[in-house]
Order: C-alpha cells, then structure tokens, then sequence
C-alpha cells in the first residue's frame, strides 16, 4: 500500500468544499493557509515531531464533511455534559455552531466581556478577531493547523476587555456523525487586567470514527489571567489533533490543565510563548487511557523574556496496550534570566503491554536559571500498596484507589465542581468503582 | 497495669528475617499479654523497625526461621489486609501521602473493610462523617483534615495524629507503634500519648517502637526491651528506659556479650 498516495488521497478529502466564506480581512490568511496545506506532507514516524505517533490509521479513514441537515441532538441528550454552574456554554455540534442547545450569548455578560461566533465577529468584520486569528498558531509548518485554517468558518471569540473580571466560558464541542472531520477554532483575547477562564470539552454522542482538528489560540495580555482546562472524552474510535498556541504578555498569566481520555489516537500540540518578563505558566496534563489509546502531548514554553516561571506536570496512567506520549520542550533564550522552570511527568504502567514515551527537552542558553525537571514511568510504588494493605485493604483495592488517586490529583485540580465530579465517576469506573468509593 | 494474667495476644519464638539476603533479624523471642504496654528501644538499625514492618507483613522481608502466634493464629501465614483484619495494626514511622484520594473516602474504607468483616454495621458516608468526628475530637484533630488528601502536605506531627486516628478507627487488638514520637513537638506528643492512653483496655495491648525515652514519660510501659543486632538483648521494667536515656546503648552491646 502506498502511504504516500493514500494520505495524499487523505488530504484531499479533508480540504475538499474548504472554499471559505467570504469574510472582511480574512481572506489572505484562508488562502495562504490553503496553500501551506496543499504544500505540507502529512506527517509520518519519520518526522522527528510525530516519531512515537503513528497516523496511518488515521489516514487510512475516508472522512467526509459533516452533513448539515442531520436533527441536532436534544437538550436532554446533552444534559449530562452540561457544567450547572458556568452559565455561559457555546455548543456545537460536529463543528457547527448550535444556538438551541447553547446559552443566550448575552448571559452572564458585562461590557467588558464579549463571548460570541467566530462567524459573528468575522461578518461584522471585529478589528480585534482580525488583529489576533492566525497570529498564534503558525500554519507554514504544521499541516494540520493548516486545514483548520484554510477551512475557518466559526468558532469561539472570546474578549476579556481591559480589567474586565471573573467569567468561565464552557466550550463544548459535540460528536454525532461518524466519518467526518470538524475544524473547531477557540480565539481568546484577555487585554490588560482582564480575567477570564474557558472549558474546552470534546464529548461524542456516538461510539463511531470521526476527526478533530482544532486550534485554539489566546492571547494574554499584559497582567491579565487566562485559566484554561481543556477536558478530551471523544468515542474511543476518534482521532484527535490539537493545536492550542498561547502568548503571554508582562506579568500575565496563563493556566492550562488538559485531561484526555484518549480515542483511538490524540495529540496535543501547546505551545506558550513569554511576551513580556514576570509571566507565570501553570501546565497539568493527565492521560487515562485504555484499550489501544495513542495519547500524544507535546508541549513547548518558551521564556524569551527575564523573570518567567514555568511549572509543569503531567500524568500517564496508562492500562491495556494503550500508549503515551510525552514530550516537553522547555526553551529558555538568551536573555531570559531568572527564569524559574520546572517540568515533571509521571506515569504508571497498568499492564506488560502499556506504554510510555517520555522526552523532556530542555534548551537553556541563559545562565542565571533555575530549572528542574524529572520523568518517571513505573508501576505503583510498593511501598503505598502496603500501606493501604496494613489498613485492611486488599491489594487490588489498595492498587486501585492509589491509581484513582494518581490520576484524581490532576482531576480534583479543575476549578468547576460538577466536571471534577463527572470526571472523577469516570476514573472511578476504571479503578474498582464502588469497591473504592 | 499488668499482673502477667492476660491471655496472650503475641507470641514470637525465634524470629529471622532478612532484606535481599541480607539477615536483620537473628532470633527474636518476645510475647506480649492483653492489657500490657511494651516499648522497644535501641539504636539505628538495631532492627526495631524491620521487626515492626515484618510483623505487618511487609512484602520485601523474608521470614527465614521462626514462628509468630496473633491471638492463636499463626500470623506469618497471613498476607498483610489479613493481618489487619484480624486486629493487627501499625503506626508507620512515615506514613505514606496518597495524592488525590481524600482522607474521609481511605479511612471510611479502612473503617468498613476491617469493622465490616468482624460484623460491624459499614457506614456510608454520612454516618461515617459523624463517627469520624468524634474520634478526631480525642486528637484535637481539625475535621477539615477529613477533605484534604491522605496525609499530603499534612506536617509529621499531623500525620503521626492521622496514624492514630485510625488506630482508634480500627480498633486493633495489638498496636505496633513506630517511632510515632519522632518529630512531634510536646504538644503534639502529649496529644498522640493521650490518644493512645484513651484507646488502651485490659482486652488490648501496644508496643511502642522508639529511640527516645520521652514517650514513655507520657505511656508508661509495663516491660522495656532493648534491641540491638537484630536480637532483643535485655528486658526490663521501666527502669531500663531511663538507664538507658542517661548511659546510652553502648553498655548494653558490652554486658550482652
């Protein structure tokens, strides 16, 4: 078989109907990305970026554009992913934007804060969506960024203005066809002082195969807090591909913490860039994966500027023939003393054919540094097992609610009570359930 | 407290035990009477702590010769939950951090596994919170300890005040505690003893395993022991605890040989 034509094939098929609708200021960047993805080879092993994640499956998959004229799923349908407490919620559904099943866009809203559809801002021809779209996540070199911006259409606008305070948007992006790629596209603007925190979720209501490819780009401003928790839940089937690329100007900060159930194969690409000195990135990553899962995180912080601090940790619990990947590149330029960086990725192994990749890249060439960084993979420790076990525990229970909490540690971290609970329920039906509740 | 008449709950004939070969301990004799307090004492790596941790079953010593009856079962013959079970409990030296489990959640499952299986009505988590408070008023432990995660970032004092709270959860027929004076500031020490001293009865026994003397100001122990070797080397009354404190180990090495 020759992979070349079949994922030339692949490519086609995912630009085919990429014929953008018309919007004021964007056209340059559609059509200069449709010309990076024509130009750009799909990635295999080869490419040192993707060498422990192999996409043929992927390519192998015939993908079409979803159908529009499918019935949107029900309130009720979607009632268990709904998050009671954020009041602000955009849905869409296989890509496309569900003004049914999502809240009024003027809910919980100040001036200050704009929470609204890429269609709607690009129609209206926004000066800041035109300023930011495109800036973050580069298309010259990632092809898959490329598709998802030769293809823009809709998506999230978020604007925090100046000062502008509090505020949680819930993005839920829903799976109900199969065999269809959707291209979502988050941008968050947070100006000076402004605060504000998005919930990036991937949810399928069906158990088929079907493609994401999304790109999320923010922009912090200069003292201004962007919390951000991406939660990844597609059908085991799903393919996965994200691009999340962040700035973050002086004395800003930005928060990520993505838990990913897996699908068939994810990647996450997050990359942070330190635009001004003083910044503060927190990154919590947690793999849960099963079956023959491919979880694939690759993250790059870049401190281009003094007194940034960085701390990163991510988690792998890994069972079945699932496979991790973690790969953290940590960049510090020339110049940019004081930085203060530490990265640690810890992972459990549940069965002999589980498996971690695990590559931390640091780079300094400054030298008034700290940075720290340690990578484990294991089983648990024996010596936890004990102890629960001299509390009467068996050594299956005790096992278990050591790797329900491994993975709850990162979980319990979310700052939005109902989706901790549904997330740890989750956990919990993977480590001995009520055995441990 | 004892008058040497309590049934006898331990009984250990020449225990050997080694860690990956290597031979700690070298034939212990110790028995332990319902109702008593025993400490054990001795420098580092005497082998007090490896005594403690074989007795619980610790899975990477090897018992080598010996035998140790619990209450009439053979104890060595039962992997470490059912030791547990059975009423065997240890304080650790240095109780382990569980992040992301909650402290309610792991002692109400300790709680229901161990008081389940002896007929015991199992809690759900109500009436588990209220039970569990009124056994960390006993501890002047903080209830808000009950939402954090088991033992993480709690201070060595706190955790040595978690250990006994579930000593007095599970309510063990034989308490081993190790080192659990060590790193406790006075307060907490009299704190973590009055504990201890509440949950004592004629029906019970504890074994304090420690380096220091000052414990026993506030648990007086009915017998003291000295380890040294991997061999107990000298019993006595309390006595012996304050000798020991005023001349230290080294005489006892000398008059042993």
């Amino acid at each position: 078989m020759d992979v070349t034509k079949i994922s030339r094939e692949f490519l086609d098929a995912l630009l085919s109907g990429a014929a953008p609708v018309p919007a004021e200021g964007l056209a340059a960047l559609r059509s200069h990305a449709l010309e990076r993805a024509n130009a750009l080879s799909v990635p295999t092993t080869r490419d040192e970026e993707w060498r422990f994640t192999d996409l043929a499956p992927l390519y192998r998959l015939a993908l079409k554009r979803p159908l529009d004229d499918v019935p949107m799923p029900s309130g009720e349908a979607i009632a268990a992913w709904i998050a009671e407490e954020v009041p602000t919620r955009l849905v869409f559904v296989d890509g496309r934007f569900s003004p049914a099943l999502s809240s009024a866009l003027t809910a919980g809203r100040t001036p200050e804060l704009t929470v609204t559809t890429l269609a709607a801002a690009m129609a209206s021809a926004d000066a800041v969506v035109q300023a930011h779209v495109g800036k973050l996540a580069g298309v010259d070199d990632d092809l898959f960024a490329a598709v998802n911006t030769a293809w823009l259409r809709d998506g999230v606008f978020i604007r925090a203005g100046r000062g502008a305070a509090g505020g949680t948007i819930h993005c839920l992006f829903l799976a109900t066809q199969a065999d269809v790629v959707q291209h979502p596209r988050v941008l968050v603007v947070a100006e000076e002082g402004a605060q504000v925190a998005l919930v990036e979720d991937y949810v399928s209501l069906q158990e088929g195969a079907y493609c994401v490819n999304a790109v999320v780009e923010i922009a912090v401003g200069a003292n201004a807090r962007v919390r951000h928790v991406k939660v990844q839940r597609d059908s085991a089937k799903a393919f996965h591909l994200a691009t999340t690329a962040v700035s973050v100007q002086r004395d800003g900060f930005y928060g990520n913490l993505a838990v990913t159930f897996g699908g068939r194969i994810s990647r996450n690409n997050i990359s942070i860039r330190q635009d001004g000195p003083g910044t503060e990135f927190e990154l919590d990553g947690l793999a849960f994966i099963d079956g023959r899962s491919v979880a694939d995180t690759h993250s790059f912080v870049d401190h281009a500027h003094p007194h940034g601090r960085s701390r990163q940790l991510h988690k792998c619990v890994v069972a079945g023939g699932a496979h991790a990947v973690f790969n953290g590149r940590i960049l510090v330029r020339e110049g940019a003393q004081k930085t203060d960086s530490t990265q640690e990725n810890r992972s459990i192994l549940l069965s002999d054919k589980a498996h971690v990749d695990t590559k931390p890249q640091l780079e300094i060439f400054a030298d008034d540094v700290k940075c720290a960084h340690g990578a484990t993979v294991g089983q648990l420790e024996a010596e936890e097992v004990f102890y629960l076990m001299t509390r009467g525990l068996s050594e299956g229970t005790a096992r278990n609610l050591l790797t329900y909490g491994f993975a709850a540690d990162i979980v319990n971290r979310i700052p939005i009570a109902s989706i901790v609970k549904s997330l740890a329920a989750r956990l919990l039906e993977h480590t001995g359930g009520q055995e441990i509740a | 407290m004892s008058n040497g008449a309590g049934r006898i709950l331990l009984d250990v004939r020449g225990l050997c035990a080694s860690v990956a070969g290597v031979p700690i301990l070298k034939g212990i004799d110790f028995t332990v009477r319902a109702g008593e307090v025993h400490a054990i004492m001795g420098p580092n790596g005497s082998g007090k702590s490896t005594f403690s941790k074989v007795l619980a079953g610790h899975p990477s010593y090897e018992v080598t010769g010996g035998s140790a009856v619990f209450d009439g079962v053979d104890l060595l013959a039962l992997s470490a939950e059912e030791r547990a079970r059975s009423g065997f409990f240890l304080s650790f030296q240095y109780p382990v951090e569980v992040p992301g489990v909650a402290n309610a959640q792991f002692l109400r499952l300790a709680y229901n596994t161990v008081l389940g299986g002896r007929g015991r009505d199992e809690l759900d988590p109500l009436e588990f919170d209220d039970f569990v408070r009124e056994k960390m008023k006993l501890l002047e432990m903080d209830p808000a300890f009950l939402d954090r995660s088991v033992n993480t970032g709690f201070s060595g004092g706190e955790k040595k005040r978690n250990e006994i709270l579930q000593m007095a959860l599970l309510e063990p027929k034989l308490a081993f505690l190790d080192e659990t004076d060590s790193g406790l500031d006075i307060d907490a020490l009299r704190i973590v003893a009055q504990g201890v001293n509440h949950l004592r009865s004629a029906d019970n026994a504890v074994v304090l395993v420690t380096h220091y003397q000052r414990l026993l100001n506030y648990i007086v122990p009915d017998f003291v022991h000295v380890m040294d070797g991997g061999r107990l080397v000298k019993t006595g009354g309390r006595e012996l605890a304050l000798e020991l404190e005023a001349r230290g180990y080294d005489w006892i090495g000398k008059q042993a040989a």
